[in-house]
Formats: C-alpha cells, structure tokens, sequence
C-alpha cells in the first residue's frame, strides 16, 4: 500500500477490517458429528409466525418427517433430523442472551437414522417456477446466512416484482466463521445447483456470486464448478466487514443502491447464501428438508476447531464436546464476533441460521471500560450507511429518541463497524437497540391510544346516533298515532254518513 | 438513558475491538510533537524548557483538581493524555522566554475553565489551547508579543540551566536587548509606518529562514518544517485525515497568492504566510483536533478553509500580526453549526434524506 493510498485511503470506503480469524478452521476437513441423542427443535427458527406441532408426545417418527407445519404467510415447517420418538413438547432455553424458554420439541434419536421416503421429482427444470418454489416452501429452507427468513418466500417474490439478478452471498466478512467457505470447497457443484434451481424459481436471467478475495480456494472451487453455466459468474469482492451485508453486496457487485424503503427484490434482485443454495439442492435432488447444516466451532478455547456437519437442534455443548475445549472458554457466542449473540450456556441448540458456535478465550473477547466521545469521528468513517453514530449516541444519552431518529437510527444495521473501531469503547450497538426499542414501543403505545381514542369516539357516535334513532323514532311513532287517530276520528266523522246511506 | 442497566446487561455484540484507545491516539499525537519541541529548546535554550515544563504541570495540576472535585477517579482520567497534550500545544504556542506565570496562568486556564468547566473530555466548543493563548495574548499583550531571536543552547551566548531559571522567574535583564519581533509582525509594523515589504523584508530572508526556524517566534512556529512532518505522520498513522490541514493550508494560500499577485508590495507571499506564524501548527495540530471540529468530511473541508481564510484576513487586515488561534476559535464556533447542515449522504437515500427512487436503481447496469 502506497503512501498516498495510506493517506487517501483506498477500496469501500465504508466498514471496518478486523483480523479474520477464520484460518485454520477453514481449512480442516469437513467433519460429522455422530448422532446426538437428542435434539431440541425450537418451533421458531425463522423470520414470520412459528410453526405448529403436529406430532404427538410419544409418537415415532422417521428422519425427514414433519414435526411442525408452517403457520401464517411467512413461516416455515420443521421436520425431524432423525428418527427417534417425540419425547416433550414445551420450553427450553432459547439460543439468545436473555436464556428465556422457548417452545420446541424434543426428540430423543433411536439411533437407527431411519429415513422417510420423499419423492424428488426427476427434472426440477420441468416444473413451473411456483411449482418449484414450492417444494423450497415444504422442505423449511429459510435463509441461511442467519436472517433465516423463509426461503420459499423470497422465491415467489420474483413472480411479483421482476428480478433479473440473483446475487449468491458467499462474503461471509464475519471472522472466525468458515461455513459458507467450506460448502463453496467441498459442494461447489451442488450450490451451483442451487443456484440454477433458485434462478428458475426467480426467473432470473444471471446469478453473481460474490465471495471475498480471503477465500481464494472457494473462489477456485466455485469458478470450475460454475464454468459450465455462463449465466452464473463468480466474483471476487474485497474483504471487508460488512461485505456479507446484502445492501453492502448489492451495491459493491451491481452498483445499484438500494432504496432505504424498499427490499432488494425492488430493484430487481435477490439476495441468497451459499449454504441456502445447497440447502435448495439438497431438497430438490435428494428430497432432504432442512435437516442438518454445516456449522463452525471456532475460538480460543476449542481442541480442534473446524466445520462440522450437524443435525439441526444440536446443542452447543454437544458441538464442543466433540469438538473438544482446551479450556474453560470466557465467553459463549452463537455467530460470529461482530453480530453473534452470548450463549447464557452451552445447553442451547443450534438452529438452521445457526452458522458457528464460537467459544473465545479470555484474551479474545473485548472488555474494554467505556471512556467519553472525543469526536474523533472513526464510527462515522467506518458506518457503512452513512449514519453519524457518535451523534445519534449524544442524542440518546440524554433520552432525545426522536432527534436520533432524524438522524436515520431506522436505517442502522447494527453490524458494529462504529463499536469496533471506538477508541473510547463506547457501546454504540448497545445504545441503538436500546433506542429502537425504546422507539418501537412509544409507536406501538401512540397506536393503542389512537386506537382507544378510535373506538371512544366511535363509542359517542353510536351512542349519538341511537339517542338521534331513539328520539326519531319516537317522533314516528307519535306522527303514526297522531295520524291513527286522526283517521279514527274521520272513520268516526264518516261513520253516520255510511250509515245514513 | 440508565446507564446502570447498561453495565448489568448481558455482553452485545461486537466481541471484538480495534486495538485503538484514546490515550494511544493522545500520545501518538504527542510524540510526532516531539522533534519540534526538542527542536526548538535548542534554539532558545534553559528559559523555554522551563516554561514549557511549567505550562504542562499547570493543565495536568488543573485537570487533576477539576476531576477531584468532580468526585472522579483522577489517575486513569489524568493519564489518557488529553491534558498533557493540551498543555503541550499551549506551552507550543506561547513566546519561548515568557515568564513563569504565563505558563501556570495559561495551563490552569486551559484545562479548567477551557476544558472541565464544559464537561470535560469531548465536551469543550472551543480548543482549550487556544482559548488559553487568546486569554494570555489580550491579558498580557506585552508579555505575549515579546519574541527572542534564537540563540541556539550551545552558543556561547545562551544562558546556562542557573541562567535560565532566572529569566523564568525574574525576567531577562534587558528585554529590549533580546527581544525582536516575529517576521508577520515585523512586516505589519513597517507597513504601517508606510514601508512596504520590498524593503522591509529585504533583510529579513523570508521565507528560507522560516524554513529553519532561524527567526523569532513561538517554539512551534519556528520550525515550520517538522510540524508539517509530525502532521504528515499524522496523516499516515491516520490519527487525523488530510481533509482540515489540507483545506486550511488552501484557505490561506489562495487569498494570499491572489493578493501578493496584485500588489506584491502590500501582500505576503504565499510561502511566507504558509511558513510563519502558527500556520503549520494550526494547519495540522490544532485545528484538527477532534472534539472541536466538524465530523463528516465536507464539514471539515468548510471549517478548514474557514480557519485558513480568517486566519489570512486577520494577519492582512486586523490589529494583530496573527491569527491562527482567532480564526479557529471563530471557526470551532461554528462547528456545531456546521455539523447541524453538513451531513454524509444515507445509503439509500438522498441528500435530504428522502428514500431513493427503486425504479432509477432497478435501471442501473452493472459496473
């Protein structure tokens, strides 16, 4: 790097470049992990409504089978990963920081591993694109880059608003991770697959599939695989955190930018993982549903970190007991170190948006002491939307939500850019979620009011209207007697008339 | 907020940090300070080290105290540096034989009532520095224009450490036998006697000596060179960007090229404006500082230039020969102006915050 580059900077000027970590993880072998013996199957695994239970307690059911059927337009099933026997239905530990229980079904493996047989249709390409879309939607695939939103409804998106492009997200810019990495190596031939399939699904004329230049192997790995096919095209984008962020993706491999108001599919593209892309492959070639995925165990503390390939509702501990700990790890993360959450314990299940498992030593994990804003204004070099976090933070500091609300705090993506580059260590990330909650509820307490003072005034207008309706009313009953007794005083006036002739 | 809940929550993400702190960034831009400091305790010898060991005691003293009665741990507080470089750009700034108590009264008053009275770290408008200096300079004017000419610590001539400290403390025995005026006040003395700078400059050697620092002047201001070195490695370790220094250098080197073009003989060179006076210094180490500017490229691009341009227009046409700490006390006080009207655009909107048009971003074709 040159002098006037140093000085002038050079590459996206937004984000940050921690070190990555991801190496030697990444290029151990992929492993699988032997069948635990038992699997805790949360019913909110996914973006949307969660899904419902539809076997029994007690009941035997075959690997693949379905546990739980979606609910609500966006939502996805469950199947189970194994056979065994639906031991409990109820709460356990959800894998947040908050440790609060959580609906899921456990199931205890019968070792067998017996599988349901699922038809798999002989050429996808055949089928109509819903069609396809479809068995996307009945095999639970949702988003697998940890947004985890229903694939199936991404996919349908492309019937409604045309999409032309179907951007591959292989970034993965979180450190320590390696899982996108390892499927690009070891199934590069089944992402592209996935790819095609999804393109069909989208009626996408190209797919990108933009991997950053760290990963030099799964660029190779994913070129060959993908030279067959000129509308799939590979490219290299520059590593650097948040590169895996689907608008930082878009605009760095399109150029198109895209609206803070609008999803991606409204300029015409779709953003996938890697690994979903697999997840589609498997579930259409093989008939498999999201069953099992590639997750990384990684940090400080673990024996022999690297990929493994484990059923869904695997629990943590059984991750690192395979993985082995070489010490007592200082801190537990689902996901990578930038965005993960803390596991309150190692007895919490990975999920299919589960993309690692890290357990960091002590002398990996940030514990700086929060120091005052010296404005030196690295947090909004770094921020790679533009927003001005060390204003946003003054602003929320002394309660004033709405001015940093006008500062765009809807826009944050709370990828942790300003934090991490923070040389007072604010927690700016911490500061933002409290706000936007904050904000969230005062919206939805300011509905509730309009809506009592909504069914209040409805409530006066009734009572008005039926007072109006009453009164009306007796004003018409009093006009027809007054009109029945005046036609009984004429009957009466006439009476002799009748009875003179 | 409730910052009790804060500290009880639950570690967020991220769980990583850039090995970055405040005192790290503080030092650093102390020691690219350091060659010109040392730099300039050999052109005036035992009186400027004392009066600059003296200056740096009173802001740390001062900030020690303010965190005392704030009932804050001083130490760790004390030690990130901040005071210390506070002091360190006063004492910088100031005439290199001034006595002892420029120096106490001047470190006190920046980081008391400059820095602590506000809030203290991050929280002043104006740059304590210059507050201080602008404090002395309208308090003492005669003490804060008396300029020595540079009598290098191993000349024979030079007062010894003994010799020293009794010009600190009781002032030199015949002022008038030492003291010279600096090049931009020289000029403007003899352009108000109606000489013109032809003449009075032509013994001056403006601008190479400048270069040097072979004239009178503050301990940095002499040595004009070094201080764009230190900001250069400034620039480099990207402790400040090149956007303030760079558009403060313009600010004075346009209007200055313009006027010496029409009338040479009224107006500086540019070179000399660039090299005099605290143009070098405020360029790269004081307005740069971060809590009193602009936070987004373009509002600092407009605050340099600011501080540039008033600085050109009080050395040209005010009552003092310099004007770096005026322009950018002026120009801090528009920065929280600045920064209301400047800001970066949001991804996926546009200037005036209104979201992006999804039909001009679908037509877009890939670069």
């Amino acid at each position: 790097m040159g002098l006037m580059e140093r000085i002038f900077g050079h590459g996206p000027r937004w984000g940050v470049h921690p070190a990555d970590r991801k190496r030697p993880a990444a290029d151990a072998p992929l492993r699988t992990l032997p069948l635990p013996a038992r699997l805790y199957l949360p019913l909110l695994q996914h973006v949307g409504q969660p899904a419902r239970p539809v076997v029994l307690v007690g009941q035997k059911v075959l690997k693949g089978q379905l546990l739980a059927e979606p609910q609500g337009r966006i939502s996805a099933p469950i199947h189970a990963p194994t056979s065994g026997t639906v031991a409990a239905i109820g709460d356990i530990t959800a894998p947040h920081p908050s440790g609060l229980p959580f609906s899921a079904i456990t199931l205890a493996s019968d070792g067998e591993d017996r599988a349901i047989e699922n038809e798999v249709p002989a050429d996808p390409f055949a089928l109509s694109p819903a069609a396809v879309t479809e068995l996307v939607a009945a095999a639970g695939v949702v988003g697998l880059g940890g947004a985890t939103f229903p694939s199936a409804v991404k996919l349908a998106l492309g019937k409604r608003t045309e999409v032309t492009t179907l951007i591959v997200n292989g970034g993965e810019c979180e450190p320590y991770l390696s899982c996108d990495d390892r499927v690009m190596r070891d199934f590069a031939a089944g992402v592209v697959d996935g790819v095609r399939l999804m393109m069909h699904a989208l009626g996408a004329r190209e797919a990108l599939v933009g991997i950053e230049d760290n990963k030099p192997e799964a660029i190779a790995a994913m070129s060959k695989a993908a030279a067959p096919y000129a509308e799939i095209r590979i490219r290299p984008v520059p590593s650097r955190y948040p590169m895996g962020s689907d608008r930082q993706l878009i605009q760095t491999l399109t150029g198109k930018e895209v609206p803070s108001d609008c999803r991606a599919a409204d300029v015409g593209v779709i953003v996938n993982n890697v690994n979903t892309a697999h997840a589609v492959h498997r579930a259409l070639r093989q008939g498999e549903p999201l069953i099992r995925r590639i997750v990384t165990v990684n940090g400080g503390a673990v024996w022999q970190p690297g990929n493994i390939m484990a059923p869904v509702g695997t629990l943590a501990s059984d991750l690192l007991a395979f993985a082995g700990l070489k010490s007592e790890p200082a801190r537990l993360l689902m996901g990578g170190p930038m965005m993960g959450a803390v596991l309150p314990h190692a007895l919490v299940p990975m999920v299919k948006g589960t993309a690692g498992i890290l357990a960091l030593a002590a002398d990996e994990i940030a514990t700086p002491v929060a120091g005052p804003c010296i404005r030196c204004g690295n947090c909004t070099r770094a921020c790679p939307i533009g927003l001005l976090p060390l204003e946003m933070a003054a602003h929320i500091r002394v309660d004033a939500l709405a001015g940093a609300a006008d500062l765009g705090l809807s826009d944050c993506i709370s990828c942790g850019c300003c934090a991490y580059v923070c040389p007072a260590h604010i927690p700016l990330v911490q500061y933002f979620s409290h706000a936007k909650g904050e904000l969230w509820a005062q919206e939805r307490s300011k509905l509730r009011l309009e809506a009592t003072k909504r069914l209040a005034a409805a409530r006066v207008e009734r009572q008005e209207r039926e007072a109006k309706e009453k009164a009306a009313a007796a004003a018409r009953r009093k006009a027809e007697r007054a009109a029945q007794k005046a036609a009984e005083a004429a009957a009466a006036a006439s009476a002799p008339t009748e009875a003179a002739t | 907020m409730n910052s009790t809940l804060l500290a009880a929550a639950p570690p967020t993400a991220p769980h990583a940090v850039a090995a970055n702190s405040v005192s790290r960034i503080m030092l650093t831009v102390v020691a690219t300070l350091v060659p010109a400091t040392l730099y300039g305790f050999w052109l005036y010898g035992w009186p400027a080290i004392d009066l600059f060991l003296v200056t740096i005691l009173a802001s740390l003293l001062g900030e020690g105290i303010c965190l005392r009665l704030a009932g804050r741990r001083a130490l760790p507080e004390l030690l990130d540096g901040s005071a210390l470089l506070t002091g360190w750009r006063l004492a910088i700034s100031l005439p290199p034989w001034a006595p002892w108590w420029i120096g106490v009264m001047g470190g006190l008053f920046a980081t008391v009532l400059a820095k602590q009275v506000f809030g203290g770290l991050g929280q002043n408008l104006f740059n304590p520095a210059m507050v201080a200096r602008v404090f002395l300079l309208i308090s003492f004017p005669v003490q804060m224009t008396a300029w020595v000419a540079p009598l290098p610590i191993t000349a024979e001539l030079a007062p010894g450490f003994v010799d020293g400290l009794r010009i600190f403390f009781s002032g030199p025995a015949n002022l008038d036998a030492v003291s010279s005026a600096s090049l931009l006040g020289y000029a403007k003395t003899e352009l108000s006697r109606g000489i013109d700078l032809m003449h009075s400059l032509a013994a001056s050697g403006a601008p190479g000596n400048s270069l040097a620092g072979e004239r009178p002047g503050s301990l940095g201001e002499t040595a004009a060179l070094l201080i764009a070195g230190g900001g250069l490695v400034m620039l480099f370790m990207r402790i400040i960007t090149w956007h303030i220094p760079a558009a403060m250098l313009a600010g004075i080197a346009v209007p200055a090229a313009i006027a010496h073009a029409v009338d040479p003989l009224r107006y500086l060179d540019v070179a000399t404006h660039l090299l005099s006076g605290g143009a070098m210094l405020g360029a790269f180490f004081i307005a740069s500082d971060y809590v009193t500017s602009p936070n987004t490229k373009a509002g600092q691009l407009i605050f340099g230039a600011g501080c540039g341009f008033l600085t050109y227009v009080i050395r040209t046409w005010g009552g003092y020969p310099e004007g770096v700490a005026f322009a950018v006390l002026l120009m801090n006080a528009l920065t929280p102006v600045i920064d209301r009207y400047v800001r970066p655009r949001i991804l996926g909107r546009n200037r005036r915050g209104a979201p992006l048009d999804p039909a001009i971003e679908r037509a877009k074709a890939a670069p």
